[in-house]
């Protein structure tokens, strides 16, 4: 490929991924008959709502926010295993459909999972494992190359080669998020999709992935959109991050403003909930109530049952993303200067 | 093979006196049928060693008996030991083979269903949801029937094996449908098929690489239990008269045959293949039971 990303261009860097509206309803009524019988429509679960980002080559977007707002809905979107309700995505200039259906341009995006229990064949040895992607696209030819890129693989992810001929049973969690990061890496991707990849992960291990995955960022000059519910764990990964609530973007912002300054209350919430030292003893102000239902969402701003800010005017309009101290932020409260930044 | 002696199922295998005692009892059974041409003291289809002198022996060890015929004769005096023999030869070709056909056949139908999900999973399912509201020895009877009216009685003849086989099998496969189905409902969500999915393989590679090998732990388990309701089925077919040729009597043809004489006092002809099939379904059927606890991660 002539167009290797590096970690620095001089020209204004191209989006590797970019979405405009995009928009994934699931139809979860209940079947025809028992519809009939209870008279009631269809229903629909609106998982992501109208949302737009774009990734530059090289650097890494995270999504965060609780679950059940679509983060992962998202991530499945991106790597094409759903197709949109509305709206489309751009993978390095083309549409998706047309990426997805050449394996020359397949190969350059890859996922990795959440659950390193359930992302591992586990009938399949390791070798296997990571030598799909090299079958399946035909990079390495002949089984003695495809060994040897596998063992080339498993170092570069702080594995031995010799742990090859193991199935994943034998390793631990991390280890196995290892051998999944190899198989990601094995078609050589510029675009990795990380769908919580340490959620699963005790606090240690995490740290030892996400040093693993800058690392490989630095050498491979890859691209993250980086699902993670967890603010500590985005704010070591992230150039830019999202705020995700129920389906759609509520802030965004480089990530170092993004701690310093959080605009939406529902981001403030956010981070006053970070484990911190220095907040010890002290009390926390949570975040009331329950996350709503993506299947009948709330009038207006979606926030507005657990924020503190609501008013009418949020109870009846949705606030759309709008810039705001280097930000843009959806907030009526926030474009009002109803909010008090401390 | 190191590894198969080192595991859990070979450990769990020794420590049941039950399971190994029916292990051996199935053994035996198998060997002695696969292995009744050179076993067998007497080859009772060989009509010329036949003599109608010796018909309707008693056991040896009564008082009629005669050394020759260790479990005696029956009514044109062949030896039932090696009638035994014979007959459980068909039985468990029949057993096995009609196994192995339903498990193919409901393995690929639950796959296909579970996998490919919406209308193919509907149309299969209910085919099978059907097929299960009939008495599956009815149905095996519906297609020996069917053949029997199509095709002419030598020809009839000549395939009633495979008719049995066919007719059997058919009647069985809903069990592996289901079974693989809700597996693969289960299997089909994990992200080791998704990531198969990024790549971009496609839907019969995922099925067959990805989620066949995941879905076969209970196949194996149904399978046995299966084994020894096949080889009843026949039994029962062979016994209403409608199951393989009289030319190749099984277990359930010399039952059958064995009970026209009960009444008047021959009990072996029909006791012995009787207890010679109870004795193989109980082993397979212990052996299945031993199975099922053993690849079930909950009761380790």
């Amino acid at each position: 490929m002539s167009d290797t990303p590096t970690a620095a261009s001089p020209t204004p860097p191209a989006a590797m991924l970019e979405t405009r509206d995009l928009a994934r309803f699931f139809d979860v009524s209940r079947p025809a008959l028992q519809r009939l019988l209870s008279r009631e429509g269809r229903r629909t679960l609106r998982a992501v709502d109208g949302i737009s980002f774009a990734i530059p080559k090289g650097t890494t977007l995270s999504l965060v926010g609780e679950s059940g707002c679509g983060k992962s809905t998202v991530a499945r979107l991106v790597v094409g295993l759903y197709g949109p309700t509305r709206g489309e995505i751009r993978f390095d200039g083309q549409s998706l459909a047309t990426a997805r259906s050449d394996p020359a341009q397949r190969s350059r995006m890859q996922m990795i999972f959440q659950d390193p229990y359930a992302s591992l064949n586990p009938r399949w040895r390791v070798a296997d494992i990571i030598a799909e992607p090299l079958r399946a696209f035909k990079l390495v030819e002949g089984r003695d190359a495809q060994q040897k890129r596998v063992g080339e693989l498993l170092t570069q992810v702080g594995l031995s080669p010799l742990d090859a001929q193991k199935f994943p049973h034998e390793f631990s969690g991390g280890q196995r998020q290892r051998i999944s990061i190899a198989r990601a890496l094995s078609s050589n991707p510029e675009f990795l999709v990380c769908d919580e990849p340490t959620s699963a992960l005790d606090v240690s291990v995490q740290a030892q992935i996400l040093n693993l995955m800058k690392d490989l960022q630095a050498r491979l000059g890859l691209t993250f959109l980086f699902i993670s519910h967890n603010l500590a764990v985005v704010r070591q990964v992230s150039d830019r991050i999202g705020v995700m609530y129920l389906g759609r973007i509520v802030e965004s912002a480089a990530s170092e403003t993004l701690f310093t300054t959080p605009q939406h209350p529902y981001t403030r919430a956010l981070m006053e909930a970070i484990p911190d030292l220095d907040m010890t003893g002290r009390s926390r102000i949570p975040v009331g109530g329950e996350v709503p239902s993506p299947i009948t969402p709330p009038s207006g701003c979606a926030f507005h049952p657990r924020c503190p800010l609501a008013n009418d005017r949020c109870r009846q309009e949705r606030p759309e993303l709008r810039p705001s101290l280097g930000a843009e932020v959806a907030c009526h409260a926030v474009e009002e200067g109803r909010a008090i930044l401390s | 093979m190191r590894a198969f002696f080192d595991s859990d199922i070979w450990f769990s295998f020794t420590r049941s006196w039950l399971t190994m005692g029916s292990a051996i009892v199935a053994f035996i059974c198998i060997a002695g049928a696969v292995a009744a041409p050179w076993l067998a003291p007497h080859n009772p289809f060989d009509l010329a060693s036949l003599q109608l002198m010796d018909a309707f022996k008693p056991p040896s060890w009564t008082m009629e008996g005669d050394p020759l015929y260790p479990l005696g004769t029956d009514d044109q005096g062949r030896d039932m030991l090696s009638a035994i023999m014979y007959g459980a030869r068909v039985s468990l070709l029949v057993g096995f083979s009609a196994t192995i056909f339903a498990t193919c056949l409901g393995v690929s139908v639950g796959l296909l269903a579970g996998y490919l999900g919406g209308t193919v999973d509907a149309v299969l399912m209910r085919i099978a949801d059907i097929q299960l509201t009939f008495p599956s020895i009815l149905v095996a009877l519906l297609i020996d029937g069917i053949v029997r009216a199509a095709v002419p009685r030598e020809v009839h003849d000549q395939i009633a094996l495979f008719v049995v086989i066919l007719a059997i099998g058919v009647s069985e496969w809903p069990k592996f449908a289901r079974t693989v189905r809700g597996s693969t409902l289960v299997e089909r969500n994990k992200e080791y098929v998704l990531a198969a999915r990024v790549i971009g393989l496609g839907r019969f590679k995922i099925m067959v690489q990805h989620v066949l090998p995941n879905v076969l732990g209970p196949v194996l388990v149904i399978g046995t239990l299966n084994l020894a309701l096949a080889i009843l089925a026949e039994a029962t077919l062979s016994f209403l008269g409608v199951g393989v040729p009289p030319t190749q009597p099984s277990l359930g043809t010399l039952i059958r045959i064995g009970n026209d004489f009960l009444f008047s006092g021959e009990w072996w002809i029909t006791i012995f293949p009787g207890v010679a099939l109870i004795i193989m379904v109980l082993s397979v059927n212990l052996l299945g039971d031993w199975l099922r606890d053993a690849l079930n991660p909950k009761l380790r």
